[in-house]
């Protein structure tokens, strides 16, 4: 009883803050309703026992993630009358797709599924069940090539994100390696043939 | 009233239309379009974590676990493109970005 | 063996290729040393195969040498094959090619394209010995090609005149013709024998005569005679039988050792070749052996006719050519294939000789070819007098010289067959034996008796060419009186061919005329007794005497006389003109027909600018749908998805 009172408190909260980053007339209002969503998606996953995907989801999205994109956000100081401008224009077409694939999905579920999707969640797992041991033996061992290519991917984020923002700046002192190794001997010393008695 | 498979459906169902309707919406505005995908991502994790606890099946959740992966670095190059945008054209508002008008 | 064949063919194009592509770097001197050390190689070499044939009785040999490509059943080979035939020809070829290699020394001593000549003779013999000795009809195709493209080449040698441009197209055209034939005859045989190998198709030759194909629906025609029919048309291009002989006249455009070599001795008897190869095909084919009969016949009378009109002394010879060929093609009709390659070598010596000789006169005169400017250089040049005079004898077949042996022989064959036919041919190689004897010695007499005409500019420096055009001359003098004598009996009569050639008959008319034979020497006083060619031989000499030594006023007054029969032949019977005029005038309409509604709008218009055009149309479209404009991509995608979704959800 009391985890279907969850269920519902944490799916109204986290509907409205769906419906907040949507329709918030400044980003970074959007951002901060979206942590909430993914806070309360977090909350909800720990009623389905996935307990180590909650705890990343709340560390990389909420930690990391959404902080990027508030940062983002926030140093790019967009100005938001200038983005909203025309903000119901294609609110109709919005809602009116918006609610055409609800009820294709509502559809599916309720009428065409009855009998597959309302079974009743099963039995919780046992006290002695560790959800983080159990993803780490799957994902460690049947699923490790998949695990590297994740890894790769990350590499090619970070690669990709700090060769896209990197810029040369004009006027900067940097060292050039490749004609320091290069150097010869001519090119920083210069024999000059002096003749002392001219000196007087 | 229990809490069926089908509650968690149709949360995200109502999460994958709000999400699309804020596509419609934020149309001019990227990193609202971001955020919608992430929106968007979240909806579709959902279902694969019902699944994978309604058939007690812990597959499910390893690819949840990919899809953050793949959509935490997407996120990130999304926003060091908007950044580089911003940085060459003082501006991220999507209606000035049709360079690509045929 | 397969190394000694294989050297003879390489030879030449080794030495080609060094003074073709380094010609530069060897010099005039190394050029012709190259080329001639080449050739000399393959002529040795040749003498040797011949000897080895001959003499110690080497078997045939018939072998892959390498294989090229292999298609489904079809392998694509050069081979040899070295019987007593090809053993003949490789040496008559090698032994002309030598000759005309070192004259071209003396006759293109001037010329800026030394070495580049030099380059493509050799070319030419390695082209003409790949075709002689093949043993496949592909190989015998490039053989027949490459020599046609050789001949292009060396007859628009002289590339800045304008003549010689259009003469080589001509010979190109006209032998395309002819090849095109060739081609549908190797395809008709490849189609129902499913080989190229000559054995193979020479043993399914009984079977394929049986066979008949529809070309135009409800015509059964044989097979084979349709096969053959279209290797002559091959042999008709390259060996100029009428009505494609209209290209060898013009070719003499080309530098004389060329005519000598290509367009009289060697390239042009690879039809003669060809046809005597395929006699096992032939044979079998009574249609195809008339026709050849009925085109021989006629090539060897009325192209004789045109040289008695001709001024240009290389076009005597080169008419002279034609209708030696015409005789050459008849034997081939009358099943004498072995008469007809006698005739081909002892020609291919005197005619080279005649070609040399003439080429001498020529460049004595500096390149003065027409014989009304000539006349009485019999003391100015004797060597080539005298050289000239036997190859005149051997060409109109006096008793002794080479050609008589030959052309006697030949025309007793005809007179022996039985192909339909038969009757036609021999009344015109009859006659033609006195109009051969009246054009030959009107151009001797011209040129070397009779009153003197020459320009005095030339006069004075008119004398004896140098001893590389006069040795050339010497050395095809020999075998010009003396080859007859020793070969008639071997070749001609003997079982020299028999591995080669096949006649159906039995005994084919040349062994029926061999019965006869007891010796040289009978067969001459048999000639003189018996035959009526030598008379025609001697009348033919004596008109020519009269007419243009004894009363030279004379042939101008039958010319205002025979006004309309002078002008058919000085038109030479408007060949030209109807090749020109109906021929060409209409392709070229037909060609301009399809260029203008074909290719400009057809396929310009409508296929290739129409479907840019199309595309372009669409593209002006679609190209609206590209905004440019990243939401308007993803509300594309989001309805694209409920659509699909709403498809998925209704659907079942």
């Amino acid at each position: 009883m009391i985890t279907s009172f969850l269920f519902y408190a944490f799916s109204l909260i986290l509907v409205l803050a769906a419906l907040g980053v949507i329709t918030s007339r400044n980003p970074v209002h959007s951002a901060l309703f979206l942590v909430l969503s993914f806070v309360q998606s977090a909350l909800l996953w720990l009623l389905l026992e996935a307990e180590f995907l909650a705890v990343v989801l709340i560390l990389v999205y909420v930690g990391a993630v959404m902080v990027l994109f508030l940062f983002v956000v926030m140093m790019l100081d967009v100005g938001i009358e200038e983005v909203k401008e025309g903000f119901t224009r294609y609110l109709p077409v919005g809602v009116l797709v918006a609610i055409i694939v609800v009820a294709e999905i509502v559809y599916i579920i309720w009428y065409r599924g009855q009998d597959i999707f309302s079974v009743v969640l099963p039995e919780p797992y046992p006290e002695t069940y560790s959800n983080t041991q159990a993803l780490g033996g799957l994902l460690y061992t049947e699923h490790v090539y998949a695990f590297e290519l994740a890894a790769v991917i990350l590499l090619l984020a970070i690669v990709a994100a700090i060769s896209l923002t990197m810029r040369q700046r004009p006027g900067l002192k940097i060292q050039s390696i490749a004609q320091q190794v290069a150097v010869k001997r001519e090119d920083r010393v210069r024999l000059v043939k002096v003749d002392p008695s001219e000196d007087r | 009233m229990i809490v069926t498979v089908t509650h968690y459906l149709v949360l995200a169902a109502v999460l994958f239309s709000l999400s699309v309707a804020g596509i419609f919406i934020n149309r001019k505005n990227v990193i609202l379009l971001l955020m919608c995908i992430e929106l968007m991502l979240l909806a579709v994790n959902f279902n694969f974590i019902t699944f994978s606890r309604m058939l007690g099946d812990e597959l499910g959740q390893i690819f949840v676990f990919f899809i953050l992966t793949v959509a935490a670095a997407e996120s990130a190059i999304g926003l060091a493109i908007l950044v580089v945008l911003f940085r060459t054209r003082q501006s991220i508002n999507v209606e000035e970005l049709n360079s690509l008008k045929g | 063996m397969e190394g000694i064949y294989l050297a003879i063919v390489l030879a030449p194009l080794i030495a080609a290729i060094t003074v073709g592509l380094f010609g530069n770097q060897v010099g005039r001197a190394g050029a012709h040393w190259i080329t001639i050390l080449g050739v000399g190689i393959s002529f040795a070499l040749s003498l040797f195969v011949l000897k080895g044939i001959v003499f110690d009785g080497v078997p045939v040999f018939n072998e892959t040498i390498y294989r090229w490509a292999t298609v489904g059943d079809l392998s694509m080979e050069i081979g040899f094959l070295i019987d007593h035939l090809t053993a003949l020809m490789i040496a008559v070829v090698t032994f002309v090619s030598l000759t005309v290699h070192i004259y071209t020394i003396g006759y293109m001593h001037d010329d800026d394209g030394y070495q580049r000549f030099f380059s493509y003779i050799s070319l030419f013999t390695f082209a003409m010995l790949m075709l002689v000795m093949s043993n496949n009809f592909l190989q015998l195709f490039f053989g027949w090609e490459a020599v046609g493209v050789v001949s292009y080449l060396l007859i628009g040698f002289w590339f800045k005149r304008e003549t010689a441009i259009f003469a080589n197209m001509k010979a190109f055209l006209v032998n395309r013709v002819g090849d095109f034939g060739f081609l549908l005859g190797i395809a008709t045989i490849l189609m129902f024998t499913g080989s190229l190998d000559y054995y193979q198709v020479f043993a399914l030759a009984g079977n394929l005569s049986e066979e008949t194909i529809q070309i135009f629906p409800g015509t059964e025609w044989s097979v084979l005679s349709l096969a053959c029919i279209c290797l002559f048309v091959g042999a008709m291009g390259k060996s100029a039988q009428m009505p494609l002989h209209v290209w060898l006249p013009d070719s003499m455009e080309g530098p004389t050792p060329i005519s000598a070599l290509i367009h009289a001795a060697t390239m042009v008897t690879a039809g003669i070749f060809m046809v005597a190869r395929m006699s096992p095909l032939f044979e079998y084919s009574q249609t195809a052996l008339s026709v050849v009969l009925v085109i021989g016949a006629t090539t060897a009378i009325f192209t004789g006719l045109l040289g008695i009109v001709q001024q240009d002394i290389k076009r005597v010879v080169a008419y002279s050519t034609l209708s030696q060929l015409g005789y050459m093609t008849v034997a081939l009709g009358a099943s004498a294939y072995a008469a007809s390659i006698f005739h081909l070598m002892t020609h291919a010596f005197f005619k080279a000789l005649l070609f040399l000789a003439a080429g001498s006169v020529i460049i004595a005169l500096h390149h003065e070819q027409d014989i009304r400017k000539m006349g009485g250089l019999k003391k100015y040049m004797p060597i080539t007098y005298w050289t000239a005079l036997i190859g005149t004898l051997a060409l109109v077949g006096f008793p002794g010289f080479s050609g008589f042996f030959s052309k006697d022989a030949l025309i007793e064959v005809v007179h022996l067959s039985t192909t339909p036919g038969a009757h036609y041919a021999y009344w015109c190689v009859l006659l033609g034996v006195f109009v051969t004897a009246l054009y030959s010695f009107r151009m001797f007499f011209i040129v070397f008796h009779g009153e003197e005409r020459i320009d005095p500019h030339a006069k004075k420096t008119l004398k004896e060419s140098p001893a590389v055009i006069t040795v050339p001359l010497i050395m095809l003098a020999v075998p010009s009186v003396l080859i007859g004598w020793f070969t008639i009996g071997p070749v001609l009569f003997g079982e020299f061919f028999n591995d080669s050639i096949f006649v159906l008959q039995d005994p084919g008319v040349v062994a029926q005329l061999g019965q006869e034979f007891h010796g040289p020497l009978t067969f001459i006083a048999h000639a003189a007794t018996s035959s009526v060619t030598l008379y025609m031989v001697l009348a033919g000499a004596l008109t020519a005497w009269f007419l243009y030594l004894k009363r030279p006023d004379l042939p101008g007054r039958f010319r205002e006389r025979f006004a309309l029969f002078y002008k058919v032949l000085d038109n030479k019977y408007y060949f030209d003109w109807f090749n020109e005029i109906v021929i060409s005038k209409n392709i070229r309409l037909l060609a301009s027909l399809f260029w203008r509604i074909g290719d400009e709008v057809l396929i310009d218009g409508i296929v290739v600018n129409g479907t840019a055009q199309t595309i372009r149309l669409f593209s002006r479209l679609i190209r609206t749908l590209q905004s440019g404009y990243l939401y308007h991509y993803a509300f594309a995608m989001i309805i694209g998805l409920a659509v699909i979704l709403g498809w998925l959800v209704f659907s079942y």
